[in-house]
């Protein structure tokens, strides 16, 4: 059985998280992410669960660092100012190999900024903003029942590859009211497990990999006492600093994503089958950009969107087919143009690639959207 | 159990030997915090250890226990996930004076107001070892430094006052030339149910000693036996005596404060008993 609930974005995702198992949450106020935390600490004692309002955004994903290094899911949700002081504890989690959902709802930055109007400016920081060479995933829903789907992914995602997966909404999703079908119960909803050493403790090698890249991970307290660090670490999880053992630490951490990009990366196509020019949107420009494209449509041009639902790692091969389809391309984003960057990286002069990015706290109307596409159809 | 035992049965095989300076004060503390665990008879399997970044945070390594070296300052966040995760682990904190105190005071002074049960232990050194010698908020005030050619101006924190102000139900303090008593408070602090303070007077000869002119390992441990004074003693001398010296032992014990994991059961029955 199953009901029809009014949502905004950030309840789905709370609702998502407790569907997916979650059992500790940190974080701190802030907006526009702030409902997120108000109602899981509501929501996760009912489940046998545990919510702790920590005293800054680094003890909240501090935190969940402990709590995951107990076998706990674990999730922190934040915005822009706080994703910014998240990000060391980030590159712990890709170097100590620690699964985490982190929940960014972006907001207009820098600094400040403007804290209740739609952006995405931090695509790039989802990718780059903690230091050093790292690998991790993003994903971006353009809807509410999407919000549920995507946090259980991000969970089925964050415990298969022992990576953190940041959630990446914006406001217009995050504040977004819309109808979402959810069951009675999650009781049946699948549950991601996480890998569990098939030796006894004391043969246990906390880093050794099968052919999978994944090394199992055993709680605090179950009897494996490993030993957790940032530090550059071998396959006994302890610190080894030497050429080798960095360049393998690394490569492993980039293989265990690269390599299973097919399994990772989603894109939709919508009103592809026959275009000859693609809109590139996400998030809630995706939701502009829908209405464009049936708006161009009635008008007789042959335009799609393409919508990336993982935005980390960077959808290269779809990407790379639609220049070969299409004599054109348009990014619409709410910045002044990150993930087109990329776009242009992967298409390299095969077709023009155009932006359109929106960064004055509004989102885009659809007539602006293809003025924006007719604009850009024009001078292909 | 003699020392060697405790190694056998509680460090790491093939970790040690250990990256600290000789004369430093780190491994008597280390030693201090695994005659503690002895004494409780407590499991391996069921102690985690969690440190920060700096010379003393490197002990959780070298413990066979669940243990992480996470990030500086960030230890006790992190102790907080692991005790709310899994309340029946002794959870310990290895921490430094800078770790727990400069980048991690805002988290030290909120973890002692939420009385969650934690242990932790913070080798204090007065300075930043890992780092060549820059000063602490433990570093006495007028001393020198890397950062401080010409002494500094910043009086020191009293770690004690501090955490039992911001709420911590067990505090003490002890040095590692008083390395029984060190142990025996850590045993206690261990024991309380409720968040827990260990002051662990440690000598770093390299990088403190040196610049001020302290002398050698020997001569620091001399001058803690010198100005580290029992309790019981303390309490018997004038203010004219007290003057530039510290009492150690158990400097405040609370048993009257709910724990946080407890607490926090509460508002799980709560949550679930509305329905
Ligand atoms: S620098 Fe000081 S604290 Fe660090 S290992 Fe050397 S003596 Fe010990």
């Amino acid at each position: 059985m199953s009901k029809i609930l009014l949502l905004q974005g950030n309840q789905a995702v709370v609702e998502g998280a407790i569907a997916a198992g979650v059992k500790f949450f940190g974080g701190y106020p802030i907006t526009p992410s702030t409902e997120i935390a108000e109602q899981l600490a509501e929501r996760l004692p009912e489940v046998g669960g545990k919510f702790m309002q920590m005293e800054d955004e680094i003890a909240g994903i501090g935190a969940i660092v402990g709590a995951a290094l107990t076998g706990k899911k674990v999730m922190t949700a934040t915005s822009g100012p706080g994703f910014s002081l998240k990000q060391e504890f980030i590159g712990m989690a890709c170097s100590s190999e620690i699964p985490m959902v982190i929940v960014d709802v972006q907001r207009v930055g820098p600094s400040t900024g403007q804290p209740t109007s739609p952006s995405q400016g931090e695509i790039m920081q989802a990718r780059w903003g903690t230091h050093g060479d790292h690998w991790l995933i993003a994903l971006t829903p353009a809807s509410v029942p999407e919000c549920f789907d995507l946090t259980l992914r991000a969970y089925a995602l964050s415990e298969k590859y022992r990576v953190p997966v940041i959630l990446l909404m914006d406001e217009v999703i995050g504040h977004m009211r819309e109808k979402i079908e959810l069951p009675d119960t999650y009781a049946d909803i699948p549950q991601a497990e996480r890998k569990q050493p098939t030796v006894p403790p004391e043969k246990f090698l906390p880093y050794s990999v099968d052919e999978s890249l994944v090394p199992a991970m055993p709680a605090f307290g179950s009897g494996y006492r490993w030993h957790v660090t940032g530090l550059v670490h071998d396959e006994t999880g302890f610190p080894k600093g030497t050429p080798e053992a960095t360049l393998a630490a690394q490569n492993r951490l980039r293989a265990k994503i690269e390599n299973n990009v097919d399994d990772i990366v989603q894109v939709e196509n919508y009103k592809m089958e026959d275009a000859e020019f693609a809109v590139i949107a996400f998030g809630g420009a995706a939701r502009t950009a829908y209405e464009s494209v049936d708006m161009a449509r009635k008008e007789g041009l042959k335009v799609g969107l393409v919508r990336p639902i993982t935005i980390w790692p960077f959808a290269e091969k779809q990407v790379k087919e639609l220049a070969e389809k299409v004599n054109g391309i348009l990014v619409h984003e709410l910045n002044c143009g990150q993930y087109v960057l990329e776009v242009e990286r992967v298409v390299a002069g095969k077709v023009p690639v155009h932006l359109y990015g929106k960064y004055d706290n509004e989102a885009a109307t659809p007539q602006e959207l293809l003025d924006e596409i007719k604009k850009a159809m024009a001078n292909k | 159990m003699t020392m060697e035992k405790l190694v056998e049965k509680y460090f790491r095989p093939g970790r040690l030997p250990h990256i600290w300076c000789p004369g430093c004060g780190n491994g008597i503390v280390t030693g201090a915090i695994v005659k503690a665990i002895d004494k409780l008879e407590l499991a391996k399997d069921d102690v985690a250890v969690i440190s920060g970044i700096g010379c003393s945070s490197r002990a959780s390594g070298y413990l066979d226990f669940n243990t992480a070296n996470t990030l500086h300052g960030r230890a006790i966040p992190i102790a907080s996930g692991v005790k709310m995760g899994d309340p029946r682990l002794n959870v310990i904190v290895v921490t430094g004076d800078g770790d727990s105190t400069a980048i991690g005071g805002n988290h030290i002074i909120h973890a002692a107001r939420r009385n969650i049960d934690l242990t932790v232990v913070i080798f204090n050194n007065n300075i930043y070892g890992m780092t060549g010698g820059q000063y602490s908020p433990l570093t006495p005030i007028h001393s020198k430094a890397t950062t401080a050619p010409y002494t500094t101006i910043e009086p020191a924190f009293n770690i004690p006052e501090l955490v039992k102000a911001a709420g911590a139900t067990f505090v003490a303090r002890a040095t590692t030339f008083h390395a029984q008593i060190l142990a025996d408070v850590i045993a206690q602090g261990i024991a309380h149910k409720g968040f827990s303070v260990i002051e662990a007077v440690s000598a770093c000869p390299i990088s403190f000693g040196r610049q001020n002119k302290m002398g050698g390992p020997a001569d620091m441990m001399k001058w803690q036996r010198d100005h580290g004074v029992p309790l019981a003693a303390w309490d018997k001398m004038t203010d004219e005596q007290k003057e530039g010296k510290f009492p150690i032992g158990v400097l405040h014990h609370d048993t009257s404060k709910q724990e946080y994991t407890d607490a926090y059961d509460g508002i799980i029955k709560t949550a679930q008993g509305g329905k």
